[in-house]
């Protein structure tokens, strides 16, 4: 923090020229490593600009020098509140070159774990949204949910949160009924109790409302401009949803709402993540019921690896098995672009191949990226508290706006 | 080709991609439908006039993502790739525009306020420069850092590593020294496309010289092993103990009753 005194020409008083502090790169409000130079007249933000690339690791230099199955783990560091949900868009985009087909069971699966995703990390943005405008207690109710969800994904992969468990053909392992059943009951048992219970305490709130209505307005036309997605642009208006609009796997069988704000305000925003917490509730009960039995890995040997037990009988089994381990599949040359629905707005691949096992060239959309350079103009007139609520309604996460 | 993934499914691309080289006339140099994305390539000078008209005319209202990718071997090394999304049409277009180190593209900041910190990473990862960009600072690396990461010539391991040293307290930077080297495997088969010396391989890989005389070996003289070796190999070798035929097993009879092998699955 710097306090700047100037010497005024004309009255020969002192002048306190406009504070200029610092904003992170450590502060817990800040979400990660995100530094913002604000200047500031007294308390009204006059400019803010976002320093980012703090956390930047070269992940998509990474992938370039790894074959297209070592680069997956890669997208579960991105974005490591909402694991699976990078890794839907890398497998989508890898498929989408291939042209391969994925088993229903499998798309089922990745659906249902998708939303599960979505469920976790809208525990962790909602509670440290609150948290950030002054409440304690639901961030800490809402851990509880998130908890289960982390040991749902331990049950189906054995990584709580790096799952690497959506594969290019299908996903790694199948799940138990077991588990499956008690997902089912779990959201009707606990999840709803309890996330009811802790937005009880928010919603209405005298003291939350004040913090976030009418904060950071946007407008339809400038979540447009400003390439908003998720629920930036749900917020401000616009029924717009990758799940409804361009569905993959099995979304075009799920039944569901799209819940959008009036207002475009940071209240709004919050608001269309507690009712997508409830969609989300309503695809995963849909999944368990239609689910259909079958195999979880496409039969495309040249892309799905063989079961174990194949490998034992047949000699072409353990070549494939070996081939895939070492070289990797060869995927045909050319260039995509997909995106799916993260939790956090639109992620998307943009993957070039030029026919070889390693990828030419993946370019990561990340969804912060868009929605805090649009930090400055959301910002600017407000107060320096609401700052705060500000990067809570955008939910960032450094690992995957610096990759 | 018939859809069998699962990836997202747009409005249909039917007549888009003509369509919109009508439309864009002697602004395209190539429009291509590839794996269900529509490119359209465009002449540099005018990408953003191309872009202005596919926002307005087009409904392309939101810039996605801007992605650089660089063809070292091509004379214009770098592509630049716009990602644009039609939220009316429910449709998405990807145009690309090439250039080299030295020839900026127009910027698009005019057009879509959010394209500037895409283009400030096409700049710092790929040294692409964007004419018109009023903020064209890097974004993603550190403060000071020099070169393109992102570049193909650029080295996994990078030129620098930074550490904290407790002499100067604060943190300094020095060359980058791994304590093993940086090991690519890349698994082709090197029945296909490997370029390289397989590992062992490197004695073979140039043919042998042929000599005028080749040295040969016929009499125990020839060999140079000296009078007392020569001496040694001219004495007759003792006769080998004869076995007797009689108390040697009998070499096992070709099993006739094995099937043929068959080209099948090696069950």
């Amino acid at each position: 923090m710097s306090l700047q005194l100037e010497q005024s020409p004309t009255t020969g008083d002192e002048v306190i020229t406009n504070y200029t502090i610092n904003f992170g790169p450590q502060h817990p409000a800040a979400h990660g490593v995100l530094r913002m130079v604000m200047e500031l007249d007294g308390e009204i933000i006059e400019r803010v600009d976002p320093h980012v690339g703090l956390l930047h690791r070269g992940t998509e230099k990474l992938i370039e020098h790894k074959t297209y199955l070592q680069a997956l783990p890669y997208f579960d560091r991105l974005d490591y509140c909402s694991p699976l949900g990078m890794e839907h868009s890398y497998v989508l985009a890898v498929e989408k070159l291939l042209n391969v087909e994925v088993p229903l069971r499998a798309q089922y699966l990745r659906v249902l774990f998708a939303e599960l995703t979505r469920i976790c990390n809208h525990m962790l943005n909602l509670g440290s949204h609150v948290m950030d405008v002054g409440a304690m207690t639901p961030n800490l109710w809402l851990f509880e949910i998130r908890e289960d969800c982390l040991n749902f994904f331990e049950r189906a992969s054995g990584a709580r949160m790096h799952s690497a468990w959506f594969r290019p053909g299908g996903v790694h392992q199948d799940v138990p009924l077991k588990l499956l059943t008690d997902i089912a009951d779990w959201i009707d048992e606990r999840l709803h109790p309890l996330f009811d219970d802790a937005m009880s305490l928010v919603i209405d709130n005298r003291i939350f409302k004040q913090r976030n209505v009418d904060i950071a307005v946007v407008s339809k036309e400038d979540a447009l401009r400003w390439g908003f997605s998720g629920p930036m642009i749900r917020g401000s208006g616009i029924p717009w949803d990758l799940r409804k609009s361009q569905p993959y796997d099995v979304y075009d069988r799920m039944d569901f709402a799209v819940p959008v704000g009036t207002n475009g305000d940071c209240y709004d925003r919050f608001m269309v993540r507690v009712e997508e917490v409830r969609q989300s509730a309503r695809i995963i009960k849909q999944c368990i019921a239609e689910m259909p039995e079958g195999p979880i890995m496409t039969t495309d040997r040249k892309v799905g690896p063989p079961k174990r037990g194949e490998m034992k009988q047949s000699m072409e089994a353990l070549i494939h098995h070996f081939k895939l381990y070492t070289e990797g599949f060869h995927v045909p040359a050319g260039e995509v672009y997909v995106a799916t629905e993260s939790p956090k707005g639109e992620f998307g691949v943009y993957l070039v191949s030029d026919g070889s096992n390693k990828p030419y060239r993946c370019k990561i959309r990340p969804t912060a990226f868009s929605h805090l350079q649009a930090m400055d103009f959301m910002s600017v007139g407000h107060m320096l508290p609401d700052v705060t609520a500000i990067i809570g309604a955008i939910d960032v996460v450094f690992g995957e706006c610096d990759r | 080709m018939t859809v069998l993934h699962s990836a997202p499914r747009w409005s249909s691309n039917e007549g888009v991609k003509d369509a919109l080289a009508a439309a864009l006339g002697d602004m395209v140099v190539c429009a291509d439908e590839e794996h269900g994305e529509i490119l359209l390539t465009v002449v540099r000078e005018r990408a953003e006039d191309a872009m202005r008209l596919l926002r307005d005319a087009h409904e392309y209202q939101q810039l996605m993502d801007i992605a650089g990718v660089d063809y070292p071997e091509r004379a214009e090394r770098f592509d630049v790739c716009y990602c644009l999304l039609s939220v009316t049409k429910n449709h998405r277009v990807i145009v690309k525009v090439s250039t080299d180190e030295a020839t900026p593209v127009p910027t698009v900041t005019t057009l879509w306020p959010n394209a500037g910190w895409y283009e400030r990473e096409v700049y710092d990862m790929y040294g692409v420069l964007f004419a018109g960009n009023t903020d064209l600072r890097r974004i993603l690396t550190d403060y000071g850092f020099q070169g393109h990461p992102f570049r193909k010539d650029f080295p996994l391991t990078g030129y620098v590593e930074l550490r904290y040293s407790e002499e100067d307290k604060r943190v300094v930077y020095e060359p980058v020294q791994l304590a093993q080297d940086l090991r690519q495997f890349d698994f082709m088969s090197p029945w296909e496309g490997a370029d390289y010396v397989l590992p062992g391989d490197e004695k073979a890989a140039p043919a042998p010289a042929p000599v005028a005389t080749p040295k040969t070996t016929e009499k125990p003289a020839d060999t140079g092993a000296g009078a007392k070796a020569n001496a040694e190999a001219a004495k007759p070798v003792a006769d080998a103990p004869v076995a007797s035929k009689a108390d040697e097993p009998a070499a096992p009879k070709p099993t006739d009753d094995r099937p043929a092998k068959t080209d099948g699955d090696g069950a």
